[in-house]
């Protein structure tokens, strides 16, 4: 499974969202429903499923499909 | 001023007996125990291995299946038993003043299992991987709160909590401020969910779980003289209080209407009783005075009867003592016998039992009493339910702590 498949999983597990939503540009907040909250358990999930540890400054820039995907693959190299 | 009166309008439960009204007073009907062994965990090495769990519960068309995992099950009870008590009620929300209609659930634990869940994760991925839904699936006010967000009701809205007194003192708090002018409805009760490995394990510490394993369905037995403890219950009890004028209004039906709060502290023991069941006899006495009922209004007592050996006849004495020679005449029963003890949720779905007593004329039985026991010796209603035409009835809930709340229901005239 591809780093994206993987993402895309996840946020469709933690967000309750049909997978078809989940498209790059959709942001987690304002078009995939998610709260404050749903954001924290999400990058929670990243961590835990990739084995890395992602700081706050930059959690707070992960806001959307895409820009998951694209620090997770600068993140794990 | 003319004190404004509180009647009780919509009813809704979730419990082992049962998951809507219809089928909790049908199973007490039929004398039933809903005692099995526990399937929510593996309590292999448990002391006690059974209990009284809520099966088949339905959050569809209720909770959102993505909401379910930020909800502890004890708060999916107290959503799911608000439901069908405001169908019940009839209230179009639509067209109410919604700021004058409150929320106030109480739970004894709150959300234990989700604390247990989450605090292992603590000690074996360490504090970062916690939750963040975990205070806000573990905080006992979280269940007022999720049913306020899902109706927009605005008005006031907190818990109050006193162990297995803690619904009782939410429903006499909710009729006080609706008395008082507050508010003109309140959605109120209680509701539990600690079947569970740390809950199980802490009330079998304090040797209060009977450990009948072998032989489950007759283990909650109160007032019988070879009972050995409680059984543990979880699910949920809500009413719908609603000021008299306000009901009528809208034409609702009305089950019963609320008469009497008596809260008293035993300030004695953080377990046991006083002795005589010293506090609860000022309970249930301030309870008839508030409601201006004499002892001879009162037909049906619905004990707190854990079928624990101090709780029960410390209850008795009490009984005795409020009512003289009358309390050989009223008939007196712990539905705890059948659903076991739903604690934080006891004194909800324990006044909806005796409301249905005054609605249908039938006093729910005390099962498994099959040996007197000289302590007790008052009418306990065995084994099965009997018929008798019911004014009054005062429902008996007592916590450690030594808190006692006791609430009085009579038909509405």
């Amino acid at each position: 499974m591809s780093l994206e498949e993987k993402v895309k999983d996840i946020i469709v597990d933690k967000l309750g969202v049909a997978p078809e939503k989940v498209k790059p540009e959709a942001h987690f907040i304002d078009d995939l429903g998610a709260d404050s909250l749903d954001t924290v358990e999400l990058v929670m999930a990243f961590e835990e499923e990739f084995n890395v540890e992602i700081p706050d400054e930059d959690a707070q820039q992960i806001t959307t499909v895409k820009a998951a995907v694209d620090y997770l693959g600068k993140k794990i190299g | 001023m003319e004190k404004r009166r509180v009647v009780i309008t919509g009813m809704g439960v979730v419990t082992p007996l049962g998951n809507s009204v219809a089928d909790f007073w049908k199973a007490m009907l039929e004398s039933r125990s809903a005692a099995g062994p526990i399937t929510k965990f593996d309590a292999a090495n448990h002391t006690t291995k059974f209990a009284c769990e809520t099966k088949n519960l339905t959050t569809e068309n209720i909770i959102e299946p993505k909401e379910l995992k930020r909800i502890d099950e004890y708060a999916q009870f107290a959503l799911v038993a608000a439901h069908e008590a405001i169908q019940d009620s009839g209230l179009e929300l639509d067209k109410e003043d919604l700021e004058r209609i409150g929320v106030l659930v109480g739970s004894g634990v709150g959300g234990i299992k989700s604390f247990e869940d989450e605090h292992r994760k603590l000690l074996e991925a360490g504090p970062r991987r916690v939750s963040p839904f975990f205070i806000p699936l573990m905080i006992i006010d979280i269940a007022s709160g999720h049913i306020s967000i899902k109706y927009n009701l605005k008005g006031p809205n907190y818990s109050v909590v006193s162990a297995c007194a803690t619904a009782s003192h939410a429903i006499g708090d909710a009729y006080k401020t609706i008395q008082r002018g507050d508010a003109d409805a309140m959605v109120t009760g209680g509701a539990e969910a600690a079947i569970c490995p740390m809950g199980i394990a802490g009330f079998n510490s304090m040797k209060a779980l009977s450990t009948r394993n072998d032989d489950p369905q007759r283990a909650s037995r109160p007032f019988d003289k070879n009972r050995d403890g409680f059984v543990m219950g979880d699910g949920g009890g809500i009413v719908i209080l609603e000021e008299l004028e306000h009901a009528r209004k809208r034409g609702a039906k009305i089950y019963a209407e609320m008469r009497g709060i008596g809260f008293t502290a035993d300030a004695h023991h953080i377990t046991a009783p006083a002795p005589g069941g010293e506090g609860a006899v000022r309970a249930i006495r301030l309870c008839l005075k508030d409601g201006g009922l004499n002892p001879d209004d009162v037909q049906y007592i619905n004990a707190h009867g854990t079928s624990t050996p101090y709780n029960d006849k410390s209850e008795t004495d009490a009984i005795k003592a409020v009512f003289g020679n009358q309390a050989y005449k009223l008939n007196v029963s712990s539905t705890k016998s059948m659903m076991g003890h739903l604690l934080g949720a006891a004194g909800s779905v324990e006044l909806i039992a005796s409301v249905l007593a005054i609605n249908h004329g039938i006093i729910p039985p005390t099962i498994n009493y099959e040996e007197p026991d000289p302590e007790c010796d008052l009418n306990y209603t065995p084994n099965k339910p009997i018929e008798r035409k019911v004014y009054a009835a005062v429902s008996n809930t007592f916590g450690f702590g030594g808190h006692n709340a006791v609430l009085a229901v009579s038909a509405f005239k």
